[in-house]
């Protein structure tokens, strides 16, 4: 439990201090750090492939792009957020909704009865389960995540180096 | 104690030798000390090799060029002569008592922990590398996904390291190596797969048990090295880790006479020996995966040497590739950014498609075991991977193209 | 306030820190970095039921996660290639300034 607690709080203050920086690639970094938070989090949990996954592919891929498309839409040399005047209101008003939206789902959170400790699946999923399960059951969905990868792929690429090319 | 016991007392020495230092502490420190102890038994054993591994470089490289290399550098301050071989000891002291230069403007933070994240991916990507019978620091169901979990964070620490030097010669550098390290992934991912797929799991000390065999009286041994898929995928495989590690012939990203040192032109002491470091593990990190997956690990090659400590076996075997590192460097030229970037993406990933499809041939066809049977699936196993490397290979050849500049900065 | 309790609070927690992302900032990348959040609090919510529950499917919420993973890095490709063609036009990842439907 206070190895819980310790990794919900990465997890919970690097993603605070990532979306109030202004320098948008100390933001992504703060964010890799939260992600790295929570594939420890599955880790704790005992699903280590999943755990695996998600660092290669958030902080291995993800993070890439992120910081790639930084570089390529910045408009001085570091990458910031540009304030408006109407900025205050936006964010006030935003933070106020989010926290009152918080406030309503763990205030039902906090009053449900919920299972203890008990005994974890994680025991009973090994990874050929999951690979036979993968390719058993949920053959179809394999095959449409395949499709749309490739989809996307092509799409993004198409959509970022179509248009008139900058004169720089 | 009967020769084999004598054998296997030799080849358990690590394990006897950890299990009494652990043994003088109370109870409850005994697992944690082991960890300890494992961890920097590792580092430090890792760090022996890439000091050893400098001066082997150092003269293989010479020795290739037709000149002798450093060999003067005996134990500094005695007079004990070791013809080169003190040049680490030397090399570690310039770089220690080095100025430690940081451009004022750079990012403080991010300029300091590039090295850092770059070494410890490194270092944990070792951790699933199974170095003996008795030998493997963290047994895990998905050690394959691991350490190339472990090996993306080294890409990150890249980015880290070009963008924190805020200087735009090592930001373009770093763009140019993440663009390499990114390509060759696919092709190092791809050429692993096969070998996943045949042995039907991923962690790394079944499938070297799954490499324990020999047939023909002991002679051949069942590595998968030693089978037509296994062979093309190795090939990708070394092809992909000269990539991955930065080495020549692809080592554009930190060659002298091309952009300084890219993402290391601001870093120098003890950080540029960081990254230098980082550097020579993830190519022993590479070279040791490679052993496993397809050089059988530690088995020995003849049923007949087995009684041989395992872990010789696996360094003698690591050594080769590493030798084979130096060799290739000392001897190809380097590639250009778009010439190598162009042989991922057109060459290497489709023949690793192809050689997947070639596995499972393979596999499809495992009881075809009469004389005729046996050659007809060799045969055609080897056309399936061999047609298409000519076809792509013939028709890429003469069509390298002139340089487009796409995003010219 | 058992461990689930803790984890179930730790995703709404991410998942509003992801939401003011998306609401309160004016850059269309961190809007997109808000949108990684909320996936991510959403497979931590999936991962928490499979520890603490007693699924009768065991490999369904791996499975899941693993697809919901996969989008989202896809997702992440096509809208950061969807913002570069918006700076192309308009020279600025400001949101206030893509309000128009056509170029």
């Amino acid at each position: 439990m206070i190895l819980l607690a310790a990794i919900a709080f990465l997890i919970l203050a690097s993603a605070l201090v990532a979306v109030s920086r202004r320098n948008l690639i100390h933001a992504a970094l703060w964010l890799v750090v939260s992600w790295f938070g929570v594939a420890l989090f599955f880790l704790w949990a005992g699903a280590q492939f999943i755990g695996f996954v998600q660092v290669l592919v958030y902080v291995g891929a993800v993070s890439m792009i992120m910081l790639f498309a930084m570089l390529l839409t910045r408009q001085g040399r570091v990458p910031v957020e540009m304030l408006t005047l109407r900025a205050e209101k936006r964010i006030a008003s935003g933070v106020l909704l989010v926290s009152a939206v918080f406030g309503v789902i763990a205030g039902s959170i906090l009053g449900t009865d919920l299972p203890g400790e008990g005994t974890s699946a994680a025991t009973l999923v090994t990874l050929d389960r999951i690979g036979e399960s993968l390719m058993n059951d949920h053959a179809i969905a394999l095959l449409t995540m395949g499709a749309l990868l490739t989809a996307a792929l092509i799409g993004a690429v198409y959509i970022a180096s179509s248009g008139e090319e900058d004169a720089s | 104690m009967s020769p084999t016991g004598v054998w296997d007392a030799i080849d358990r020495a690590p394990i006897i030798i950890r299990d009494a230092l652990v043994s003088f502490l109370p109870e409850a420190w005994r697992g944690l000390a082991n960890d300890v102890l494992v961890a920097a038994t590792v580092a430090i054993l890792f760090a022996t090799i890439f000091a050893l591994l400098t001066i082997l470089e150092r003269k293989g490289l010479a020795r290739i060029q037709n000149r002798p290399g450093p060999n003067r550098v005996g134990i500094p301050f005695t007079k004990i002569r070791l013809g080169g071989f003190g040049q680490p000891i030397a090399d570690a002291i310039k770089m220690i008592l080095k100025e430690d230069i940081v451009p004022t403007s750079a990012d403080k933070v991010l300029h300091f922990i590039a090295p850092v994240i770059l070494i410890l991916s490194t270092l944990l990507s070792l951790a699933v590398i199974p170095f003996g019978r008795h030998l493997l620091p963290l047994e895990l169901e998905a050690a394959v996904l691991y350490f190339f979990a472990a090996g993306a964070i080294s890409e990150l620490a890249v980015f880290t390291a070009g963008w924190g030097s805020h200087n735009k010669y090592s930001l373009v550098g770093a763009m140019r190596a993440l663009a390499q390290m990114l390509s060759y992934e696919l092709p190092l991912v791809l050429a692993i797969i096969p070998v996943v797929m045949l042995t039907g799991t991923l962690s790394t000390s079944a499938i070297v048990d799954a490499q324990g065999s020999w047939s023909l009286g002991g002679f051949i041994p069942s590595w998968h090295v030693l089978t037509p898929w296994g062979f093309a995928s190795f090939a990708i495989f070394v092809v992909a880790s000269f990539a991955e590690a930065n080495r020549s012939p692809f080592d554009l990203p930190e060659a002298e006479s091309e952009i300084i040192a890219g993402h290391l032109t601001e870093y120098s002491g003890f950080k540029y020996a960081l990254f230098f470091m980082a550097e020579y593990f993830g190519m022993c990190a590479l070279a040791g995966l490679g052993v496993t997956l397809f050089l059988g690990g530690w088995h020995a090659p003849f049923a007949a040497l087995e009684f041989l400590p395992s872990w010789f076996w696996f360094f003698a075997k690591l050594f080769m590739m590493l030798g084979l590192f130096i060799w290739v460097r000392g001897t190809l030229p380097r590639m250009r950014m778009d010439q190598l970037t162009r042989l991922a993406w057109k060459l290497m990933v489709p023949l690793s498609l192809c050689n997947l499809a070639n596995a499972a041939f393979w596999h499809l066809a495992a009881d075809w075991t009469s004389p005729g049977g046996l050659a007809l699936r060799w045969v055609i196993s080897i056309a399936i991977i061999a047609t298409p490397f000519l076809l792509l290979s013939r028709s890429l050849f003469g069509g390298l193209g002139p340089r487009t500049y796409r995003y010219a900065p | 306030m058992t461990p689930l309790h803790l984890c179930l609070l730790l995703s709404t927690g991410l998942f509003c820190l992801g939401l003011v992302a998306v609401l309160a900032r004016g850059n269309a990348i961190m809007v997109l970095l808000g949108v990684e959040l909320m996936l991510n609090a959403a497979n931590i919510n999936f991962i928490a039921f499979w520890r603490f529950g007693h699924p009768s499917n065991a490999t369904d919420a791996p499975i899941l996660v693993l697809f919901s993973i996969a989008i989202a890095a896809a997702e992440a490709a096509v809208g950061l290639a969807l913002v570069i063609a918006i700076y192309k036009h308009q020279r600025n990842v400001r949101m206030e300034d893509a309000t128009r439907l056509r170029g």
